[in-house]
């Protein structure tokens, strides 16, 4: 049996994937806040809340009006986002001029709320989502099993950051985003309805949160507390890469779920806090984050 | 005389409950330069932030072209046609210099086009791909004002756009303003360099302790001497 640093390759490679997939929500859900963060300032502990109730609108969407997994794929994320869009409008718009601090306490609230009534209807135990059929199975890479849709999850997660990021950094709309980010009052003294891009960016990083969800379904089952297990943890990639900073939101997501599954691999035991002992060593040394503006 | 482009009225304007604008009355005509004099701190960056609405806290009439500004959202009043041009410039450091000159939407037709502003600003030319904030403090002032160029604007709000540059750059900075004027843009300076406004204004306002205490051409620049000295003192 071929063997890596004295682990069987295959049980190697299959904590790298596990890590990989765990590094691809990662990514995504901590790209969201890092683009909520960036331009409205607001920590939103919602975002984890908003990753179950994605995964949740897909679960209901197949419960209530058989709608299978291809369409709740664009439905979610749209749910989600448009949700989003006015909880920004009606409540979180009011809590800009205050101290950060209330938005932090208003989004966590919001996470009790929206998980609370999840719990009430449905309990803690996940509700299982197939993957649909097209990714059934698995493709055999000659050294390891891959299931095909935990590689859909991984691609589809490179895309979608890759083309957020993009987006950002290469669209008129991502110019008024990185420039509102920095001086928000100038940009609409420019003319940009400043307003309404805070309401179209929190519904944006809302509905990334939604897709994550509707991804990770067939992954983790749906359960009202998907989100509260992964939110502490994408808080951690996101303080590693850099408050607000996409590149860095999305190169520490991967990267942390592939230390994470490593660790799981050479020790076990420590695998569960490995991420935040790198965000503590990240700390000490650039507390601004590996990718943030003032590292 | 034509009607005012900008006609203000007992202008007021607070920070909190500092109370910095005591009922400001000017007027700006079509095609006029018209500077704002005054020591640090009696008011005349807080009047062109008020106007713009960037101060919230504020009291009067503001009228822009018959438009009234008070009621506007502060991102209409670009719209209505008014480029700002900030003190510290507001060149956006996560912008190159050609995303930070096309970031200010285009509001009306008439507005410069980029081998216009390039031939205006050939230093901009060069640096398009740079970061903006690595450009050097001549260099930013200059793509400060020329981003509201390309959007059609019909009046410039320029604040203090000489403070802190080399002789050099003042020179070539009046030359663009000059060169402005020409093209008809309506412009409201505020300069504590009077001798450098001359070149370019056509009125003076004075302001002192958040008010207007005096207006005059450039004409009679001359003969306020000695009251510019006493106010401004230089």
């Amino acid at each position: 049996m071929t063997m890596i640093f004295g682990i069987p390759v295959q049980a190697f490679l299959g904590q790298l994937l596990v890590g990989l997939i765990n590094g691809s929500f990662y990514a995504m859900l901590s790209l969201g806040l890092a683009v909520i963060f960036g331009m409205l300032k607001i920590i939103n502990f919602a975002h984890g809340a908003q990753y179950m109730f994605g995964a949740f609108v897909g679960f209901l969407l197949l419960q209530w009006l058989n709608i299978g997994y291809w369409p709740a794929l664009i439905l979610a994320p749209l749910v989600v986002g448009v949700v989003g869009m006015a909880i920004e409008r009606t409540m979180l718009s009011r809590l800009y001029s205050l101290d950060p601090l209330y938005g932090l306490l208003f989004t966590f609230g919001l996470a009790l709320v929206i998980e609370g009534v999840f719990r009430y209807y449905y309990g803690v135990s996940g509700q299982p989502y197939a993957a649909p059929q097209a990714l059934a199975g698995g493709t055999n890479l000659g050294f390891m099993f891959l299931p095909n849709y935990r590689g859909w999850v991984v691609f589809s997660s490179l895309v979608i950051c890759l083309g957020t990021w993009l987006a950002i950094e290469k669209t008129r709309l991502g110019a008024y985003l990185r420039a509102a980010t920095e001086n928000p009052k100038l940009v609409q003294a420019f003319g940009v309805n400043v307003p309404v891009l805070l309401t179209l960016t929190y519904g944006l990083g809302s509905a990334l949160a939604g897709l994550a969800g509707i991804l990770a379904a067939p992954v983790y089952q749906v359960s009202p507390l998907m989100g509260s297990d992964l939110i502490i943890v994408v808080f951690a990639v996101v303080v590693v890469g850099g408050m607000g900073s996409i590149l860095g939101a999305i190169v520490t997501g991967y990267v942390l779920g592939l230390a994470e599954g490593l660790t799981k691999v050479f020790y076990p035991e420590a695998s569960n806090i490995v991420i935040f002992v790198i965000m503590a060593v990240v700390l000490l040394i650039r507390p601004a984050g590996l990718f943030g503006r003032d590292a | 005389m034509s009607e005012p482009l900008l006609s203000v009225r007992g202008l007021n304007a607070w920070y909190g409950e500092g109370h910095a604008l005591h009922g400001v009355d000017l007027d700006v005509f079509p095609g006029e330069t018209v500077t704002l004099l005054g020591r640090n701190g009696v008011g005349k960056t807080t009047t062109l932030r008020a106007i713009m609405g960037l101060i919230r806290k504020r009291t009067g009439t503001a009228t822009f072209d018959g438009r009234d500004l008070m009621r506007m959202p502060l991102h209409h009043v670009a719209r209505a046609g008014i480029g700002f041009v900030p003190e510290e410039r507001g060149i956006f450091s996560t912008l190159s210099v050609e995303e930070n000159l096309n970031l200010p939407p285009v509001v009306a037709p008439g507005g410069m086009t980029p081998d216009e502003i390039f031939e205006l600003f050939p230093n901009l030319k060069a640096r398009r791909n740079s970061q903006g904030t690595k450009l050097s403090g001549g260099e930013q002032q200059m793509l400060a004002m020329a981003r509201m160029l390309r959007t059609g604007v019909r009046m410039l709000l320029l604040d203090e756009p000489t403070e802190g540059l080399a002789p050099v750059i003042v020179q070539r900075i009046g030359e663009v303003l000059a060169e402005l004027k020409a093209r008809g843009m309506t412009i409201l300076l505020v300069e504590q360099n009077f001798r450098f406004a001359r070149r370019i204004a056509d009125r003076f306002y004075l302001m002192e302790h958040g008010k207007i205490t005096a207006g005059f051409p450039v004409a009679e620049l001359d003969e306020r001497m000695a009251l510019l000295h006493d106010v401004l003192g230089v």
